[in-house]
């Protein structure tokens, strides 16, 4: 029996469950009493509802019943032939119906924030508050090159996409020790510690004969192309009229969108408001739980 | 005439089965049809394409016609764009001919695989407009109800007819098309509908517009090359 690295105030969740969204499994947790009112914890892309694993149980201990759930493709959700933006956000409005269909305090970082941000813009009741954690896309920093020189490596992106696509039922995930799969998330993790890494692995990875893999589908790849530009997030979000915390650490990672401040400062809604956390890097509520948890507790109080 | 072909094939694009359908058999380039959004391929060779001397395949995409049903959809036209570069690749190259949705994912695979499209023609049909061109105009989150399995896929028409088509992205496929081998008027736009896509690419360099569907087949058939 091998002893699963434990990491210092993370719970697993005190329930989970399935919850079906026209015929996708997703993988469903919660945090805290049933009998308490709702509180919506997203994740991001790549990521999983364990990576909420020491933020959700503040907020449970706040009095929340924290809700949470693997995004279709993540972590013990099903596998699916198609990934779409709308298909995500259908999937998230699944689970929070089946919880509450009354407006309800949702926290989304990243890729998932950029979701709730489209969410909130679509159906503003059913979102009472907003927290968006890193998730606001600013315009695509294109690299200094000419319109043709920009249309070539556009070539080359699609081209590597479809290449993938003929693969793509092939391909596996790489095994590896929960060392080794904790030190290749490091690499686009760079800021969170070993031990954080290894503990997620325990629950975002499974061990099979030959070694720990990744749950992740390998059918999806990071990055692409397609007609979505990272500024239409900001116009949506300028027009929201729930109250909205925007949350940005200020230290670049592999993970992070690039977006600065300054970037946002224009579309902040009415209201709403953006604070800048310095020194801390894309995963604010990972760096600094407590800091971040009480700053999101009195928001939503 | 070569009469061992099966008249539908099966091809695999990660977990969907694609069904590619022969409509006439026999040598020289391949023409490829790309139906409407929420229609499938002809059983049949279309009247409009009868004089086409080369084999016709007709495909049907993901969630439409004998192709499967992803559950819980997640359509995009960069999927569809998939579809067809399976069976571009499958073929060796085709010429395309696209009805309505099937006009804007040929314009992206002539973009796309300039190597493997030796000629696009885009005409009208279901889904050639797309969705709005301003993010902010479309919001409703859609649902489908009930599901049946069956095609044509609701999340498939619900999503491809929402789907953003900015001018300046479809510009840059009808630029890169005249990147390819045959680079020589790639794309010839037929379609009376001109959404703000279409007006985008007809001043792009190698795009011809004014000629019927019939004329536009007859000079892609007329090219020794291709």
């Amino acid at each position: 029996m091998v002893n699963l690295p434990a990491f210092p105030g993370a719970q697993r969740p005190a329930r989970s469950y399935r919850t079906d969204a026209d015929g996708v499994g997703i993988a469903t947790y919660e945090w805290g009493n049933e009998s308490d009112p709702p509180l919506f914890l997203v994740h991001g892309g790549s990521d999983f509802a364990g990576t909420y694993d020491v933020f959700a149980p503040i907020m449970a201990a706040a009095g929340y019943r924290v809700i949470s759930w693997d995004h279709r493709g993540h972590g013990d959700s099903d596998h699916t032939a198609l990934y779409g933006w709308d298909a995500d956000i259908r999937d998230a409005l699944t689970v929070m119906s089946s919880i509450t269909t009354k407006a309800a305090p949702v926290v989304a970082h990243s890729k998932g924030g950029a979701l709730m941000l489209q969410l909130a813009d679509a159906s503003p009741y059913r979102i009472s508050k907003l927290v968006n954690i890193d998730g606001m896309p600013s315009k695509r920093r294109m690299p200094d090159a000419p319109d043709h020189d920009q249309t070539r490596m556009m070539a080359g992106e699609i081209a590597g996409w479809l290449d993938f696509r003929h693969e793509a039922a092939l391909t596996h995930r790489k095994p590896g020790t929960l060392h080794e799969l904790a030190a290749r998330r490091g690499k686009m993790n760079p800021r969170l510690p070993i031990e954080w890494l290894e503990y997620l692995v325990t629950i975002g990875a499974r061990e099979d004969d030959d070694g720990w893999r990744w749950k992740l589908d390998p059918t999806m790849r990071f990055g692409g192309f397609g007609p979505w530009r990272p500024e239409w997030t900001l116009l949506r979000m300028i027009a929201l009229g729930m109250p909205f915390l925007g949350v940005i650490g200020t230290v670049d990672e592999p993970m992070g969108w690039g977006t600065r401040p300054r970037d946002l400062i224009p579309w902040v809604p009415r209201n709403g408001r953006l604070v800048a956390i310095p020194d801390v890097g894309h995963f604010v509520h990972i760096e600094k739980p407590n800091e971040v948890g009480q700053m999101i507790l009195e928001f939503l109080s | 005439m070569n009469t061992s072909m099966p008249k539908t094939q099966q091809l695999v694009h990660n977990r969907v089965s694609l069904a590619l359908h022969t409509l006439q058999t026999g040598s020289g380039t391949a023409l490829l049809l790309l139906h409407g959004l929420g229609e499938h391929s002809p059983d049949t060779v279309p009247e409009v394409v009868s004089r086409w001397p080369g084999p016709i395949y007709a495909l049907d995409f993901t969630g439409h016609g004998h192709s499967s049903v992803p559950a819980g959809g997640g359509y995009s036209c960069e999927i569809l764009l998939a579809d067809v570069d399976i069976a571009l690749r499958h073929l060796g190259g085709a010429c395309l001919l696209g009805r309505g949705i099937g006009a804007y994912i040929a314009l992206l695979a002539a973009g796309a695989r300039p190597e493997l499209v030796y000629g696009a023609i885009l005409m009208d049909g279901p889904g050639l407009a797309g969705g709005a061109t301003h993010i902010s105009a479309v919001t409703e989150i859609a649902t489908a109800g009930e599901r049946s399995g069956k095609t044509p896929d609701p999340w498939a028409l619900i999503e491809l007819s929402r789907d953003a088509r900015p001018a300046n992205y479809a510009s840059t496929f009808a630029r890169l098309s005249s990147t390819g081998a045959n680079g020589v008027d790639p794309i010839t736009v037929c379609c009376v509908v001109q959404p703000p896509w279409i007006v985008a690419i007809n001043e792009e360099p190698g795009v011809v517009t004014g000629l019927s569907v019939e004329e536009a087949l007859e000079n892609y058939a007329a090219r020794k090359n291709i």
